[in-house]
């Protein structure tokens, strides 16, 4: 085992069938999927009352490996949000049971449009329906009833996570003690969908897209898929986070190359985001996640949405950061004062980074992972889950 | 709690919805949760009391409460409360504007700088003063607009607002007694105002 105080060592990825046979899953567009299959890792223990669990919900292009390591990894790349679980982080593992599940549609495992469609025995490709943010959170908590668990303390995101976490909420307000909702939105902008629609062209128009059908190919659409994840890069990041990255510098070079091969460093860097994805990541679930999200309109009926949080006592955790440009902080502050004028306590943060949309998978500065710790905190000790180490005598030396 | 935001949390009465302009560490709003089964919102600059609020369970936005007031909408809240704040403002007169435009009913409490021991330092010793209810020096003091009870009661006539309690009290939050009634501007230290728009 790895030093435990440099996170929680080695997990495994698990697998469980959640809906299937007389169990399908039926979506909220009212489409049948006959069987789903869900990707997860849990971290930490859960209490005997059931009550310490905490889900993470995963943004476009994650999966559920957040924490730790697999056998075999390199100890310097561990899971995705690897920086807030673990012994004494925020999503402190000696005190919360963490669960991180792939979403519905993806493909790290969980049933998406790379599976086999029962009824063809080929991938669905396009015949895999499109889902909303309501089914991905409906299949995360066909999970827990798998482990046992009927109530959440937390369920926490950022992005797309954090509009399931929303949705989780709104849906489900008694099975929620708290949702942390973090660089999200509760409705994308015209200019969100606008790139959203430059990357999906992106990939349908590769010529090796092939309606979506290309898995028994020779080709992939991989062209598309790193155009796409190049567009997504640059809205991720800051003005100032790229200009601090990679300036005008000159990839490999002190003199500029003048052509129209990659010259300049932030074009390198784009190409090998972009290369490294499609080793990764599959075309269809890159398309099936940007229209959840295009769809994504949870305040499209406010008395509803009332109506629902009212039936619980969930609070909210709303934070957003200043460089983000693609979910700003207006985003934010447009969902807080929805969830406000619904009647829910919301705490809102905005908080000063330079790494743009990507500020929520980092621990600095420290203001954000504190704010998070302190929350969650307070879940707890209203839950009285106590905090670990705590004796009931004196801590000396 | 303090005792001055005891005599607040009476003023805002129960089953309100709450807005608290610098609301410190939360304290009011937590008791006005627990106690008095009122909804609260709370607005605060400081990290620190941000995270007070975070650690009370008290929602709570953090930042500058003359950016953040006028993003609520008009009658989002029954009650604001600005406790101990109005000196500290830019501009406590468009302060008090947005707190009328966002609800129906204001709380607001405020060292009054008429008190007898301002009057005798600045006229005895020619210094600014530094008392238990204003203990900063001149040059490092937060509160940059102090007025007096005659001066905000000037104001809130002109805002058109009506004062419905006033509540005198010490340095120490505590009421004063009878004699403070006869001249309050020379003999209370604090002040807390209900007003309706």
């Amino acid at each position: 085992m790895p030093d435990a105080s440099s996170g929680i060592g080695i997990v495994e990825t698990q697998r469980a069938v959640v809906f299937s046979g007389d169990r399908p899953l039926t979506l909220a567009s009212g489409a049948i999927l006959p069987e789903v299959e869900v990707a997860y890792e849990t971290y930490g223990e859960l209490n005997p009352d059931r009550s310490n669990a905490v889900f993470i919900c995963h943004a476009l292009s994650g999966d559920a490996h957040a924490a730790g390591l697999h056998e075999g990894d390199d100890p310097s790349r561990p899971g995705w949000w690897d920086n807030i679980v673990g012994p004494g982080r925020p999503l402190d593992t000696d005190r919360f049971f963490v669960i991180s599940a792939n979403v519905l549609g993806g493909c790290k495992g969980t049933t998406g449009p790379s599976s086999i469609d029962p009824a063809t025995g080929k991938p669905y490709g396009l015949r895999f329906p499109l889902v909303q943010v309501r089914d991905l959170v409906e299949v995360h908590r066909a999970l827990l009833r798998e482990l046992g668990i009927d109530h959440l303390l937390a369920a926490i995101g950022g992005s797309l996570g954090g509009m399931q976490a929303l949705q989780w909420a709104i849906d489900h307000p008694d099975e929620v003690d708290g949702a942390a909702i973090i660089a999200a939105s509760a409705r994308l902008s015209a200019q969100n969908i606008a790139f959203s629609a430059v990357a999906r062209e992106a990939i349908m128009r590769d010529p090796d897209f092939a309606g979506g059908d290309y898995y028994e190919r020779e080709r992939r659409p991989d062209p598309g898929l790193a155009l796409a994840r190049m567009i997504g890069h640059i809205t991720y990041l800051s003005e100032e986070s790229m200009r601090e990255k990679f300036g005008r510098r000159i990839q490999d070079a002190e003199v500029p190359r003048y052509g129209f091969d990659v010259d300049f460093q932030v074009e390198s860097y784009l190409h090998y985001q972009g290369q490294s994805f499609v080793e990764r990541f599959d075309a269809n679930t890159y398309l099936y996640m940007g229209r959840t999200m295009d769809y994504f309109d949870p305040f499209e009926d406010p008395v509803l949405v009332q109506n629902q949080i009212s039936q619980g006592e969930t609070s909210f955790l709303v934070i957003s950061f200043d460089s983000d440009w693609r979910f700003s902080t207006e985003h934010a502050r447009v969902l807080a004062s929805g969830l406000r004028g619904a009647g829910a306590p919301v705490t809102f943060q905005e908080i000063s980074s330079p790494h743009g949309h990507d500020s929520f998978l980092f621990a600095d500065p420290p203001e954000y992972h504190r704010t998070v710790a302190g929350y969650l905190d307070r879940l707890a000790s209203q839950r009285g889950i106590p905090v670990p180490g705590a004796t009931s005598g004196s801590r000396e030396g | 709690m303090r005792p001055d935001l005891d005599i607040v949390a009476g003023l805002v009465g129960s089953g309100q919805r709450v807005l608290d302009l610098g609301c410190g560490d939360g304290a009011l709003l937590e008791n006005l949760i627990s106690e008095w089964d009122c909804r609260g919102l709370g607005v605060e600059r400081e990290l620190d009391d941000f995270h007070a609020c975070i650690g009370r369970g008290v929602p709570v936005t953090q930042g500058d409460l003359e950016e953040e007031l006028p993003r609520f909408g008009a009658g989002d809240f029954d009650v604001a409360v600005l406790s101990l704040t109005l000196q500290a403002v830019r501009r406590p007169d468009r302060v008090l504007t947005e707190m009328k435009r966002v609800a129906p009913r204001l709380v607001v409490s405020l060292p009054n700088f008429a008190h007898w021991k301002m009057r005798a330092t600045l006229a005895l010793r020619g210094r600014m003063p530094v008392t238990d209810a204003l203990p900063y020096q001149w040059y490092d003091t937060p509160n940059i607009h102090l007025c007096t009870i005659r001066d905000f009661e000037q104001l809130t006539g002109e805002l058109d607002l009506k004062i419905d309690r006033r509540i005198l009290i010490d340095a120490t939050g505590r009421r004063t007694g009878g004699l403070a009634r006869r001249a309050p501007n020379l003999l209370a230290e604090r002040v807390v105002y209900s007003l309706t728009a």
